[in-house]
């Protein structure tokens, strides 16, 4: 079936380009990246823009690179440029850990996480561990630059703190110290093209200090404060472990859908945590499973 | 409004007046010709409408035919110009299709995959092909063709035996 709306297309070249044309076109305006979102929601309906404005002739939005403490992670980088990328292999295994597990080879090919993160569907895989990471995102809009905390993004169910006319420039990601142990952990219902159903990221530091984020089990991505909260400072070990599971039910609200029942997500939740958590403090003790290993 | 776009289709250029909403692959399969690419789900699920974009495996359902201006796209009809290739010949070779329709998406996936991993693991090749859904065949003499170019066996199977000594005796 073709696509039945009509729409016109624009692709700037520079982001003041882009910006002013958002700016003047306010909601009609449908920016463009990958597309493997945008693509179906203008046949589904979803979104019914006059004007499509294709970003990828902008350039500098594209790459992965180092700054000081920071990986930048262009708006343009697909999830394949992660997952080859030798930057975030070294420096944020947890982020490729993440990337391998988003859809499949021909989507992860153009898709991008700043898309990702544009669409913010409550299971959106970067979610959680742009979290648990304390990612930053850069927007340009008609009032110049800005720079939002992650943890500010998401504001309900494909919603974000994007303005109308703003644009996503980059995403930095700040490098956690080299010892550092991380997991995520996606439950689907099989291996392969799937949204999560569940999902949960973790990042254990030195002293006991965790960061654990969870996904698809509440409106938006969210941080489990009372699970740290919990960790923080104590003895790892089976007692600690059944402790902070039993503070699952109480930091996630999982719902029914197409893709699983609430009473098996809640069922799930706590085991994924357990193996995140411990795959995450073996990996920073240096003998955890490699990072991309099957833990669910 | 139409736009004039010029996508490089298998080596060759082609000029074309498109509207912003085309996609690719409708506008491969019903204005240009270029039949391999199949109509599936038309939401990026089932893998069946992929094409090499510049080298990489993609879903043609889900690109626009104007973002593809400029770049080059292989199909299944510039793949095998001059006979099957070796993996389409291990495919043949392992009877690894039924009806097909999965086929030209398979190839080009397991072609990307062979290109930048030429010994992939069963895992990878799995992983490979993951987002290619194939209704009849179960996958596994799929993966076993593209196995058998990975380590080289369909290689050996082709040049066939090695010759008979004669008796002398
Ligand atoms: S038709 Fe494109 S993925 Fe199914
Ligand atoms: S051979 Fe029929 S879908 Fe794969």
């Amino acid at each position: 079936m073709p696509i039945a709306h009509e729409f016109e297309y624009a692709k700037p070249e520079t982001i003041e380009e882009a910006v002013g044309i958002l700016n003047k076109h306010g909601t009609d305006a449908q920016v463009l990246a990958g597309g493997t979102d945008v693509v179906p929601g203008l046949r589904d309906g979803l979104v019914s823009p006059k004007l499509v404005v294709d970003i990828k002739g902008i350039a500098g939005l594209s790459g992965i690179k180092r700054e000081e403490n920071a990986l930048r992670v262009g708006a343009l980088a697909t999830f394949t440029d992660l997952i080859e990328s030798e930057l975030v292999q070294k420096h944020v295994p947890l982020l490729r850990e993440m990337a391998m597990t988003v859809a499949s080879v021909g989507v992860r090919n153009r898709a991008t996480i700043t898309g990702n993160i544009c669409s913010a569907v409550p299971s959106c895989d970067s979610g959680p561990v742009l979290l648990v990471l304390g990612a930053s995102i850069h927007a340009t809009g008609p009032n110049g630059e800005r720079t939002m905390p992650v943890a500010e993004w998401f504001t309900g169910p494909k919603t974000t703190a994007l303005g109308s006319a703003e644009i996503v420039t980059s995403v930095s990601l700040p490098i956690p110290q080299e010892e550092h142990g991380a997991a995520y952990v996606k439950l689907g219902r099989y291996r392969g093209e799937d949204l999560a159903q569940a999902s949960v990221a973790v990042l254990a530091l030195p002293d006991s200090e965790y960061r654990i984020a969870f996904g698809a089990v509440a409106p938006t991505p969210l941080r489990a404060n009372r699970i740290e909260e919990l960790l923080r400072g104590k003895v790892f070990g089976d007692a600690l472990i059944d402790d902070a599971k039993k503070l699952v039910p109480d930091e996630t609200s999982p719902i029914a859908d197409i893709r699983a029942s609430r009473e098996y997500r809640e069922h799930m939740l706590p085991i994924m945590f357990e193996r995140g958590l411990r795959a995450a403090v073996a990996r920073l003790a240096g003998d955890g499973p490699a990072y991309g290993a099957q833990l669910i | 409004m139409k736009r004039s776009i010029t996508l490089n289709v298998n080596g060759e250029g082609r000029s074309i007046d498109v509207e912003p909403n085309e996609t690719l692959l409708e506008v491969l399969r019903e204005r240009l010709g270029i039949k391999s690419p199949k109509i599936g789900c038309e939401r990026g699920d089932c893998g069946s409408c992929t094409v090499l974009l510049d080298g990489r495996s993609m879903r043609s359902c889900l690109i626009l035919a104007v973002e593809a201006d400029g770049h080059d796209i292989v199909t299944i009809e510039g793949l095998s110009k001059d006979g099957p290739t070796e993996l389409q010949q291990a495919f043949i070779d392992n009877n690894s299709f039924q009806c097909g329709f999965c086929a030209p998406g398979i190839v080009l996936a397991a072609t990307e995959l062979l290109a930048r991993n030429p010994s992939p693991t069963e895992d990878e090749v799995k992983e490979a092909i993951s987002g290619n859904l194939c209704r009849c065949t179960g996958y596994d003499p799929i993966v076993k063709a593209v196995l058998d170019v990975g380590s080289g066996r369909a290689r050996r199977q082709r040049s066939g035996p090695p010759p008979r000594e004669e008796s002398t005796g």
